[in-house]
């Protein structure tokens, strides 16, 4: 019993951060229907540039603060300097921008930083707390939380703003969304923005669990991923579902199969899920009427 | 008459280059990409190290010439640049080969072309069987594994757990402690694995602290995996002897993991972690105290292991250049062999016909972590 719970609080744990990463992915692609995937290199850049900041000597509120900005700062360049200027390409030859855009930033990063593996300390300490006989790091709640909050944010964004409903419109037609007056171009800019600092706010978070180096980027990114195409690409709910499920998966196959099986327990799951609900488990229907 | 022009030319540019005596060593190194902070540290001690020879008048006379591409950790790329070296650089002699991987890349080319190479790589396969042209500087993992073994044996631990990254390096060096563990009549109760980038490694650790019998716990790996391990290991209170591997021999690893965590972590490092606590008559002592202030003055950090293997390989090939009185690749080759008590930051090297490594055991200091700091264990 002690042992499922652990494992349970485990998969919470790495669900979280996945979670995280994976609600990055949903504004940009609601906006464009592109898959961002430097999405990690901004999650890299709001641990780097904490980390850095914050060793030469500011708080760590203040360093995390600059982090966020200075990353939705990289991610409206991003969108001025890259996609921008490719504007009316298809949507893969945006993904590829996208890839190559992630070489360029973690390139950028080891020269501007260093290759060496950073942490800053928890927010709330290293004691653990003690649930039923398992125990949980407090950092872990604050991940969680973070997971939430943006959950809640997004939400209410897509639901209860104008600008929200904008982007839905200027992913759905873009041209239809600039005649009845949506300066998409804005709303362009808006959700690099958002969603780097989003990605950035992630790094902040799970620095103290994770770790942080030049590349973590990629694995990140490929978790956030997957977590988000299995709860919906585009859906806030599906991305903080699918990321605890997907964390929750790798816990318990790691703990009471093998854990050489983790990661494809977690992907088998994903194709299987992919299989029968090719939308993922909250994803809209796509429907184009002829 | 044109062509006549350039062929005299030609020949000219090439006395020219013959004329100015100088010893040409080619580098291969991973200076970016996943094994970076590894080849990092090498790269740059490499530079340093050359540019303070040529600034004291070179080696018997001769300015040595650095030609260092960067492989990326990409064996392909590796055996790429080690064709260049030898082809188009011609270079004398060549160190390099970050990882096993690229190192077995560049082997086959340093072979054919017979050219001495020093590899900066942990595997066995690498001089196990002694290959003519072929040497290395830093400890393979099985001498890892049996240091750690040994120390077990001397605390009466028999029983324990292993949790393995399933990185090249885990992977490797669970492999070999595997294969010696029953040298040392000990017990692998529970084996557990982790992904080189997993953020939570509870449920192997429950898993291993619910085995019965258990005690101690042993993790191979090294980049980020051995810190989170360490800081879950604090977390679920296991309250067993951790071990970890020379893979995270460094001061950034007690940072990461936390003094904390890592208080009573032991691993096997070399003499350079610890130039403090090294008796005053230990041979490696000046050595390792020159390496961490030359470094620390052109970089501002310290050097960390793999900058001194490195550094090892350096003087292993210029105490060889200053005996073999030749830069003809052969005769080079025939000083690295016959090298004898020198003491490097790794260990006091004397190679043999069968021994490319060139070290034993001792050359392994068992360190414990003490309130975020190293200590040696007696």
């Amino acid at each position: 019993m002690d042992a499922l719970m652990q494992f349970l609080l485990s998969g919470v744990t790495v669900g979280a951060v996945y979670a995280l990463v994976a609600l990055g992915f949903t504004i940009i692609y609601n906006a464009s229907d592109v898959v961002n995937f430097a999405q990690g290199e901004f999650v890299m850049l709001g641990g780097m540039i904490t980390v850095f900041t914050h060793m030469a000597g500011l708080p760590l509120p203040l360093a995390a603060l600059i982090a966020v900005v200075g990353a939705a700062a990289v991610g409206v360049a991003l969108n001025k300097l890259a996609i921008e200027p490719a504007r009316g390409a298809p949507v893969v030859s945006l993904i590829i921008i996208t890839i190559g855009a992630s070489i360029f930033i973690r390139g950028v990063a080891q020269i501007v930083f260093d290759k060496q593996l950073h942490r800053f300390p928890a927010f709330s300490g290293d004691t653990p707390i003690r649930i039923m006989g398992a125990t949980i790091l407090p950092q872990s709640l604050w991940v969680l939380a973070g997971s939430v909050a943006v959950f809640a944010g997004l939400w209410a964004l897509f639901t209860k703003t104008l600008t929200g409903r904008a982007v839905l419109a200027t992913s759905n037609n873009r041209l239809a969304a600039q005649l009845v007056g949506i300066n998409t171009n804005w709303v362009m800019t808006l959700s690099f923005a958002l969603s780097a600092a989003i990605g950035a706010l992630a790094g902040v978070l799970v620095t103290p669990i994770t770790n942080v180096s030049y590349d973590v980027g990629i694995a990140l990114a490929l978790k956030g991923f997957a977590a988000a195409m299995l709860g919906g690409m585009g859906n806030p709910i599906g991305a903080l579902v699918g990321g605890i499920l997907l964390g929750l998966i790798e816990a318990l196959t790691a703990g009471y199969v093998s854990s050489v099986y983790k990661d494809a327990a977690a992907f088998v799951v994903i194709l299987i899920v992919l299989f029968a609900m090719p939308q993922g488990l909250f994803g809209r229907k796509s429907t184009d009427r002829v | 008459m044109k062509t006549l022009t350039a062929l005299a030319t030609l020949a000219a540019l090439g006395l020219v280059t013959a004329a100015s005596a100088e010893i040409r060593l080619g580098a291969t190194i991973s200076e970016t990409g996943p094994a970076a902070f590894l080849g990092d540290p090498e790269a740059k001690t490499l530079k340093m190290l050359v540019e303070k020879v040529n600034a004291a008048g070179g080696i018997n006379g001769e300015e040595i010439a650095l030609t260092l591409y960067d492989d990326g950790g990409d064996p392909n790329k590796a055996r790429t640049f080690a064709t260049r070296l030898v082809e188009d650089d011609e270079v004398d002699v060549i160190i390099g080969g970050t990882t096993t991987g690229t190192t077995m890349s560049i082997i086959p080319v340093a072979e054919d072309a017979e050219i001495p190479f020093i590899s900066l790589a942990g595997a066995i396969e690498i001089i196990d069987p002694v290959r003519e042209w072929v040497f290395k500087t830093p400890h393979t993992d099985r001498m890892a594994c049996q240091k750690i073994f040994e120390d077990m044996q001397a605390r009466g631990i028999t029983k324990i757990g292993m949790i393995s990254g399933t990185d090249g390096f885990g992977a490797s060096m669970r492999t070999q402690c595997l294969d010696v563990v029953g040298d040392y009549g000990i017990e692998v109760l529970a084996d557990e694995s982790y992904g080189p980038t997993d953020a939570d490694m509870t449920p192997q650790l429950t898993n291993i602290k619910n085995t019965a019998g258990v005690e101690a716990v042993l993790n191979p790996g090294f980049g980020q995996g051995p810190s989170v391990v360490t800081r879950n290991f604090q977390q679920l209170a296991v309250g067993l002897p951790l071990y970890q591997s020379h893979g995270v021999a460094s001061k950034g690893f007690i940072d990461l993991a936390g003094p904390e965590a890592a208080e009573g972590v032991r691993l096997p490092g070399t003499a350079l972690l610890i130039p403090d606590l090294l008796a005053a008559d230990d041979p490696q002592k000046p050595v390792v105290e020159a390496y961490v202030a030359e470094y620390q003055a052109a970089y501002g950090e310290a050097p960390s292991t793999f900058g001194g293997y490195a550094h090892d390989a350096f003087a292993i090939l210029m105490d060889a250049l200053a005996r073999a009185g030749s830069t003809e690749p052969a005769a080079i080759r025939d000083a690295i062999e016959a090298t004898s008590g020198l003491a490097g930051t790794t260990g006091v090297v004397t190679m043999s016909p069968e021994d490319h490594l060139g070290f034993d055991l001792s050359a392994f200091r068992m360190l414990e972590i003490n309130d975020g700091d190293w200590t040696l264990v007696e």
